[in-house]
Order: structure tokens, then C-alpha cells, then sequence
């Protein structure tokens, strides 16, 4: 059974099953919301910085959508490397091709309380939780580490071929970014 | 409220995966494009690993060779958007503009 909120339901003093699932299937509702709305604002919003944070909110419905199926490791990496690497990545591609996007851009009211309310939210999710989790008197070790160990097996195992492939591929595109940065410059120096 | 299925997760990937090919088809921003295949990619990820999930009571090491594709995508993915956003600036550079339309002299 899916146990989305698997910190707090292990620590909540034996929460029912049937609460439990329920949980889950209302967050399955919240994230797919989150997602799939995100992505129509990809699909419509005229400004490219508000395009650029729709974004972001539907990648972090994905990331609550692997957490839904146990894929927990792949939610941290979808946060690490899409909200962390490929958004900023992005942000830089906008704001080297618009100059006008952020001059005209300037924080509503709207936007400030509602940045606040996600602030305030995230932290009393996180307070609860750290309260609940009753980390003071618990090994770092002894966690639910099973999934993600036979994950790392798996990718250093059965698929160490594919795994070294891609190392290869990602130095290959590395090479290349900087040959296409490079190349541009000495261009630009010549005219 | 039901027991969630494969399909509500197959459901979601799909209609992500549907809007990202919409944009890419319907937007003419270069930039914009490119998010629209971030979407394909999200859409065809979460369907992964419901696959995955879906088998995990039957065989359990299909739910990791879902997740380490899924991975192996995402490297793809970030590998793609390092290229793609470099050249969409490098192209903005000539044109000084997101137009792809100004980019089809091969047309004819």
C-alpha cells in the first residue's frame, strides 16, 4: 500500500490503514492538480518568467507524484537536479535572450501573501514532521535506507553498462557546451 | 475515495505528456518549446514508474529498473537542456529573436 507520508504515519502511533490510504489518495489528487495545471500554465502564460515558474510547480508535483509510488530517491533527484540544476539553467537562457521580462516584472501584493502562505506552510510541514519523527533518539541508519540501498545495487549491478554510458554522454555534452560557448566568443572577437 | 490504480498515475502522464506536445506544437518561443519537452519528459517519467509500481508486489526488481531508467532520463534530460539552452542563446545572438520561423531559410 502506498504510504506517502511514511515518516508521520510510521511515527503518528500506528495511524490506520484506512487513513493512511485515504491521505494518500487526497495527496495523489493535490500533486496530479498541481502538475497537470502547472503544465497548461506552461502552455499558455505569455510571460516567459511566469512560463519558467509554472514550471517549477509542475516539476514539484512530479517529484510528489514519485513520493506517492515510494520512488523517494527519484523525488529528491527530480528536486535536485530539475528545481535545482535545469531551472536555474533555464532561468539563465530567459534572461539572456529578454532583457524586458524582468524590467517590466514587480511582486504583486497577491504574490507576497501567497509566497508568504507556501513559506509558512513548508515550515510547519517541516516542523511536524522533525517533531514527529522523533529524530533525537534515532540512528540515521535505521530509517527505511532498504529501497534506496537495492537501488544503488541495481544501478552499480545490472545496469553498471548503461550507468558508465551515460557518465560517458554527460562529459561528451560537457565538452560540448564549452566548445559552443567557446567557438561563439572567438566570433564574436573577429567581427 | 478509491484505492489509487495504475491508471490514475498513467492518467496523469498522459494528459502532462498531451500538453507538452501541445505546446510544442502550438508556441513559437524557442525557449517555451524546449519546456514543452521538459513536460514529454515528466509525463513519460511518471509513467515509468508506475509500471514499475504497478509490478512491485509480482517482481520486485522491475520497480528498480523503472527507477533506473528513469534516472538514466533524466540524465538525458539534463544533458539535452545544457545543449539546447546554449544554442537557443547562441541563436538569439544571430537573430535576436525566439522566432523559429526565422530560422527556416532551408525551407526552400
Amino acid at each position: 500500500m502506498n504510504t506517502t507520508l511514511a515518516i508521520l504515519a510510521q511515527n503518528s502511533a500506528g495511524a490506520p490503514d484506512g487513513a493512511t490510504a485515504l491521505i494518500n489518495t487526497a495527496l495523489f489528487y493535490v500533486f496530479a492538480a498541481m502538475a497537470v495545471g502547472s503544465a497548461i500554465g506552461v502552455m499558455v502564460s505569455r510571460n516567459i518568467v511566469r512560463t519558467a515558474v509554472c514550471l517549477l510547480m509542475a516539476l514539484l508535483g512530479v517529484a510528489g507524484l514519485y513520493l506517492g509510488m515510494h520512488a523517494e530517491f527519484l523525488a529528491a533527484v527530480q528536486l535536485v537536479v530539475y528545481a535545482g540544476g535545469t531551472l536555474v539553467l533555464i532561468i539563465f537562457g530567459v534572461m539572456l535572450t529578454n532583457n524586458s521580462t524582468f524590467q517590466l516584472y514587480r511582486p504583486k501584493r497577491l504574490e507576497v501573501v501567497v509566497g508568504s502562505g507556501l513559506v509558512a506552510m513548508l515550515a510547519t510541514v517541516l516542523i511536524t514532521a522533525i517533531l514527529r519523527s522523533g529524530m533525537a533518539d534515532r540512528v540515521v541508519t535505521s530509517g527505511n535506507t532498504y529501497a534506496i540501498q537495492t537501488l544503488g545495487e541495481a544501478l552499480l549491478g545490472d545496469y553498471l553498462v548503461p550507468f558508465e554510458l551515460i557518465s560517458v554522454l554527460l562529459l561528451a555534452v560537457m565538452i560540448g557546451a564549452a566548445y559552443l560557448a567557446k567557438g561563439r566568443r572567438r566570433e564574436g572577437e573577429g567581427q | 475515495m478509491t484505492e489509487l490504480t495504475l491508471e490514475h498515475y498513467l492518467a496523469v502522464g498522459t494528459i502532462m505528456f498531451a500538453i507538452g506536445v501541445i505546446g510544442f506544437m502550438a508556441r513559437r518561443n524557442l525557449i517555451i518549446m524546449f519546456l514543452s519537452t521538459e513536460l514529454m519528459f515528466q509525463g513519460i517519467a511518471i509513467d515509468l514508474i508506475a509500471f514499475g509500481r504497478y509490478r512491485l508486489t509480482s517482481n520486485p526488481e522491475v520497480f528498480f529498473a523503472s527507477q533506473a531508467f528513469v534516472i538514466f532520463v533524466l540524465v538525458v534530460a539534463a544533458a539535452e537542456a545544457a545543449l539546447a539552452l546554449g544554442l537557443v542563446v547562441l541563436l538569439f545572438r544571430q537573430k535576436q529573436t525566439l522566432d523559429p520561423q526565422a530560422w527556416q531559410e532551408l525551407k526552400n
